[in-house]
């Protein structure tokens, strides 16, 4: 009796393999017939759930690489600490001899602008020349400021001007009244607002932060300006096609000719060249005949002119849409800039403005996508000349507009300095080395946001979906995207503007590429109720017995237990 | 050597008439158009457009990138030089060009959608590059190339040679394709118009509407872009991009009879300019068997002749850029009157059939039939097969008879399918008798496809594209005798060398092979029964195993009662 319980055991480890071995031992056991039975229903159920179950799941599972869930979360709560090196330089008779021997001291203000101070010599030439020799004596880096100190005496700058920002990363500052008694900290500390003004002008204010994280945080505090100027500016994008039109609805009146290229060369391309660090851009152009606006300009008998007012611009755009085409050789997104010479029965055709003003420059702008410019050629023939008029189009004009319109959309934003700021025109390269700084940070926060927007969105869909296929190269995708955002975060702490920028622009790829995979639509819609109409033929007759026994064993348990306690009552 | 010829035949391309060279100083593109009308004597009107723009510049130039665009579309100039094409050829055809009753097209096509590319011997990643390639191309032309893959592509090594300039022979860097199911509708047309640079607002192309040109018996619209020379010394390249469309309607039917036709009656319009950027705009019209069979108005003073395929064609020539062609009613409509029955037209000297033979879902015949009606000249031709790897063709079995004799090919070559990679290729130079028929045969066995690989109307049946006779055909030139037609004596007794035989490409129909078709509820109806003979089993099997058998002991008869007790007593063991 002692040993019959562990031949039972022995027995039910094989049921299926061993049948008939099983009931010629069931014959020969001693064991009352009851006892064995709910052994052996027990120890099905115990294969069934130990074995059965596990490798049931096993094989039907799909595959999910491991994804870094905690660090994706991290990075939702999106924190980001921004600095800017900021040297500031006193020039010879700014500061006494006392205050000098203090240095070197560097020291954290509150907004985490660091401030180092060193004295070298700052010569006194006129301010245009003093800005180029000031960038020669110190090359300051991406995203850096150099504030020189000028006493307050000086005639460098005109009576009335308190700071002037050059065309590099410097700025001249009149240094308010110090007392002499001061140590170098209070001097320091009392040109904190100026230093804070300038570099609010020259790296980044709030409200660009704000709308770089325009898409992530809910705009209550922006104010209408700078929200205009973050939704007309692109998204930040690793590379964009600018596309010049050349719109000629009426080839049989007018033979226009323009010398894009060279236009291109002159007007476009030192900007583009300045902007490289940021995206790449390709440049071309297309001439398109009989391509017309989507509204009928009206005549108006005042001017004598056709004119579209500044509500039906928002028709113009589809209808010429349809013939741009997309660009077939890349997915980046274009700006489109458009060129219409009206045909000659429409000419001339001026824009009006809202308050019904003509617009000077002739020209608008459709945020994101691009510029048009309506072109007027009618007075440059007579209405005897022979058909088709051949013209040449004034580049400088066009491409004066177009220039401006595309440093809108890439978000090259108007500052508008405190008073008592004068800012150096940017000169050739139609772009300050500082003004591009202000670009780069919004366009790395901006960056930083997109990917990790893209990336927690991304995970929170996996995590959700449990069908969808994780493979490796997802998996390894969104690991690079999250080091790729660590590192810029971190170098956006550190202030090193331009890693910052590259790391970001790498997060951004890698994220899209995992986001936008085709390999995650594979099994996204397997419904549950096919897989059970599947199941449920094997299911349903293998589980009822073996839960309809476990029953019947516990309720005779639960009987046993009682008859148990009624004898011993 | 037959092989060797016959390729640098085909190299030099066949010369369309309207190909002038008359060049604007100064500009580097431009822009012709033109279109020619050919009564057919089935009484069908085969109309024939082709659009070309030239453009003196080279997208293959390294370190230059092509930016600004003209007369050229942005979207091909892209292409070209994104994926480093040197020739593109691209048709879409809905319709089945009939040769016997129409002779030979101007350029021929495939039912379908027919795609091949040579691509710039600089190119590592061939496949990559045609994958990508297709992909833009259907997003371009609204398309589905981006079916095309590897089981549909194939390399042919002798029947595909550029058209433009360039010796390339290394078909490596060739890719040619075709999607025989491919339905040609007005999605199609209406990208292909915007690639025009008048589009359909002026010139030939405002005859392009869609409600007319899809109601015909044959439609096809191609693309053809190649490289060729910009002067006579060919010292530089310029890129051309060829648009034809040809469409071939059905006026004797919709007519009740009456054999008339107008520019009106099949487009819908009539013409009333030119492309105002066109250098050259002309309309022609095929009036060789003028004026026995019809009579055409307005009359034109224009006359051309040309050489084509073979055959000297008179053609009305309409020019558009000049302003007396519309007349007093400042539109052109040419107005074509069919005098009586046509009469007996030349047969065609090549053409082609194809047709499955056999019985059952296992094994099956291809039977491809190439006619020669040359009456005294044979001729090579290349025939091209490319078959989808689920027909699994035995190569023993191929066989080539001409006249009920075998006729052994001198140039065969074979890349055999494999499953799910690649199609087979069957590519052979045969020597046609003349006047004679040359069948092509060879057995294949269906394979069963796996139940996610079949289309969802598998029982419509599988496509195989067109075979492919390409051949180098004596001129009818040559064969004519009637020497008095306004040519003198001594310049026809030797026939001129472009004259005696012309290239001409013949595409046969293409198959429709029935597979062995599955029940496709079959994989459930599988698991059904299997779950369920497994559960049957089970279920004994677990009742067997937990059942309590309880013996009932029926009391022992007395006999043995009695025998128990004596056995009891000498100690035996009991009865039971």
């Amino acid at each position: 009796m002692d040993n019959s319980p562990k031949t039972e055991n022995s027995l039910t480890i094989y049921p299926f393999v061993v049948p008939n071995l099983l009931i010629s031992y069931c014959c020969i056991l001693v064991m009352p017939e009851k006892q064995r039975g709910r052994y052996a229903a027990l120890a099905i159920a115990a294969v069934v759930i130990v074995v059965g179950i596990p490798l049931w799941w096993k094989t039907t599972e799909t595959y999910r690489a491991w994804l870094p869930f905690s660090e994706i979360s991290e990075l939702d709560s999106l924190q980001l600490q921004l600095s800017v090196d900021i040297e500031v330089v006193f020039s010879r008779g700014t500061l006494t001899p006392e205050q000098q021997k203090k240095f070197p001291l560097s020291h954290v203000n509150e907004k985490e602008h660091q401030v180092d101070v060193s004295i070298p010599e700052l010569l006194t030439s006129p301010s245009t020349e003093a800005d180029l020799s000031l960038h020669m004596l110190s090359e300051s880096s991406c995203g850096s400021v150099v504030v020189y100190v000028i006493p307050e005496s000086s005639t460098l700058l005109p009576e009335d001007v308190k700071v002037y920002v050059g065309q590099r990363r410097t700025a001249l500052l009149r240094s308010p009244p110090f007392k002499t008694s001061w140590n170098l900290k209070e001097v320091l500390s009392n040109l904190d607002v100026e230093v804070e003004q300038v570099v609010s002008t020259m790296s980044f204010g709030h409200q660009d932060i704000v709308a770089a994280l325009s898409n992530r945080v809910r705009m209550t505090k922006v104010t209408k300006e700078s929200m205009a100027d973050s939704m007309r500016a692109i998204k930040s994008s690793p590379g964009y096609e600018i596309t010049f039109s050349l719109l000629n609805p009426d080839p049989k009146s007018h033979s226009l000719h323009w010398d894009i290229e060279g236009a291109v060369q002159s007007y476009i391309q030192p900007l583009l060249n300045k902007l490289a660090p940021i995206a790449n851009f390709s440049v071309d152009s297309q001439i398109l005949y009989y391509a017309v606006l989507g509204v009928n300009p009206r005549f108006d008998n005042s001017v004598s002119a056709y004119t579209l007012s500044a509500d039906s611009l928002s028709h113009v755009i589809n209808p010429v849409e349809a013939r741009l085409g997309s660009n077939a050789a890349s997915s980046n997104p274009v700006l489109n800039f458009l060129l219409y010479v009206p045909d000659a029965h429409h000419s001339p055709l001026f824009i009006r403005d809202h308050s019904k003003r003509k617009v000077p420059s002739n020209a608008f702008h459709s945020p994101r996508w691009g510029g048009i410019m309506v072109y007027n050629v009618n007075e440059m023939y007579g209405p005897e000349a022979e058909r088709p008029v051949d013209i040449n189009i004034n580049m400088a004009k066009v491409m004066g507009v177009f220039l401006a319109q595309l440093r809108l959309m890439l978000g090259v934003q108007h500052t508008h300095p405190p008073t008592g700021f004068v800012l150096q025109s940017p000169g050739s390269a139609g772009l300050a080395d500082w003004e591009l700084d202000r670009l780069l940070w919004s366009r790395s926060v901006e960056n930083i946001a997109t990917a990790s927007t893209t990336i927690t969105s991304l995970a929170q869909l996996l995590d959700q979906i449990g069908n969808i296929v994780i493979n490796d190269n997802i998996a390894q995708q969104v690991s690079s995207a999250v080091t790729s955002l660590q590192s810029a975060v971190a170098e956006l702490e550190a202030g090193n503007l331009a890693f910052a920028l590259q790391y970001s622009r790498e997060a951004i790829l890698a994220s899209e590429r995992a986001f936008f995979d085709p390999s995650l639509l594979h099994l996204l819609y397997f419904p549950d109720d096919q897989k059970f109409a599947i199941y449920i033929p094997l299911f349903l007759p293998m589980c009822v017995p073996i839960v309809l026994s476990l029953l019947k064993i516990v309720s005779e348990a639960k009987k046993r237990r009682a008859d148990k306690q009624a004898k011993s009552d | 050597f037959r092989l060797s010829s016959l390729i640098g035949h085909i190299s030099t391309c066949p010369s369309l008439i309207g190909q002038c060279c008359q060049r604007h100083p100064g500009s580097v593109d431009e822009f012709q158009e033109e279109l020619v009308i050919r009564p057919l004597h089935s009484g069908d009107i085969y109309a024939s457009f082709q659009f070309r723009t030239l453009w003196d510049t080279d997208f293959l130039q390294e370190g230059q990138k092509v930016s600004h665009y003209r007369l050229f579309p942005k979207s091909l100039g892209q292409v070209l030089s994104k994926f480093s094409v040197r020739e593109l050829h691209i048709s879409f055809t809905q319709g089945f060009w009939r040769t016997m009753q129409w002779g030979q097209p101007f350029i021929p096509s495939p039912p379908g959608a027919e795609l091949w590319v040579w691509f710039h011997d600089t190119v590592s990643d061939v496949d990559g590059n045609w994958k990508e390639l297709t992909n833009v191309l259907s997003g371009i032309f609204c398309a589905s190339l981006n079916f095309i893959d590897l089981t549909n592509t194939v390399q042919p090594s002798a029947s595909f040679k550029p058209l433009g300039l360039g010796n390339a022979t290394d078909h490596r860097f060739l890719r040619y394709a075709t999607l025989p199911r491919e339905i040609v509708c007005t999605e199609n047309l209406t990208p292909w118009k915007k690639l025009l640079p008048c589009g359909s607002k002026a010139g030939l192309a405002v005859l392009l509407k869609s409600e007319k040109l899809f109601h015909s018996s044959f439609h096809s619209q191609a693309v053809h872009i190649r490289p060729v020379c910009q002067d006579e010394q060919c010292t530089s390249k310029a890129w051309e991009l060829r648009q034809t469309l040809n469409v071939v309607f059905d006026l004797y039917t919709a007519g009740q009879g009456k054999k008339e036709w107008s520019l009106f009656k099949m487009f819908s319009r009539t013409l009333t300019e030119a492309c105002p950027l066109a250098t050259s705009s002309k309309v022609y019209v095929d009036i060789t068997d003028n004026p026995e069979l019809f009579e055409l108005s307005p009359a034109t003073p224009l006359l051309s002749q040309a050489v084509v395929l073979g055959d000297r064609r008179t053609y009305s020539v309409f020019d558009l850029t000049r302003a007396e062609t519309f007349g007093q009613l400042r539109s052109l409509n040419l107005l074509l009157r069919w005098k009586g029955d046509g009469g007996e037209m030349l047969r065609p000297l090549l053409h082609a059939e194809r047709y499955v033979a056999g019985f059952g879902l296992q094994t099956g015949e291809i039977h491809t039939v190439i006619y020669n009606n040359h009456p005294y000249r044979a001729f090579p031709v290349l025939l091209m097969d490319s078959v989808p790897w689920y027909l699994q063709l035995y190569i023993h079995t191929l066989t080539v008879t001409s006249k009920s004799r075998d006729n052994k090919p001198s140039y065969i070559h074979y890349q055999p399918a494999k499953d799910r990679h690649r199609p087979h290729l069957l590519e052979m130079l045969i020597q046609l008798p003349p006047h004679s028929m040359t069948e092509v045969t060879v057995q294949f066995e269906r394979a069963l496809l796996k139940w996610t690989e079949y289309t969802p109307d598998p029982n419509h049946g599988f496509y195989v594209g067109s075979s492919v006779v390409s051949a180098l055909v004596p001129s009818m030139v040559a064969m004519n005798t009637n020497f008095t037609q306004d040519q003198p004596l001594f310049s026809s007794f030797v026939p001129v060398k472009e004259e005696s035989s012309y290239f001409v490409r013949v595409y046969t129909e293409p198959l429709l092979v029935n597979l062995p078709t599955p029940d496709f509820s079959m994989p459930y109806n599988v698991i059904c029964l299997t779950c369920t003979v497994v559960a049957v089993g089970y279920g004994s099997f677990y009742n067997l195993l937990t059942r309590t058998f309880q013996v009932d002991e029926p009391s022992l008869p007395l006999a043995k009662r009695l025998a128990n007790l004596i056995r009891r007593i000498r100690g035996v063991p009991l009865l039971t």
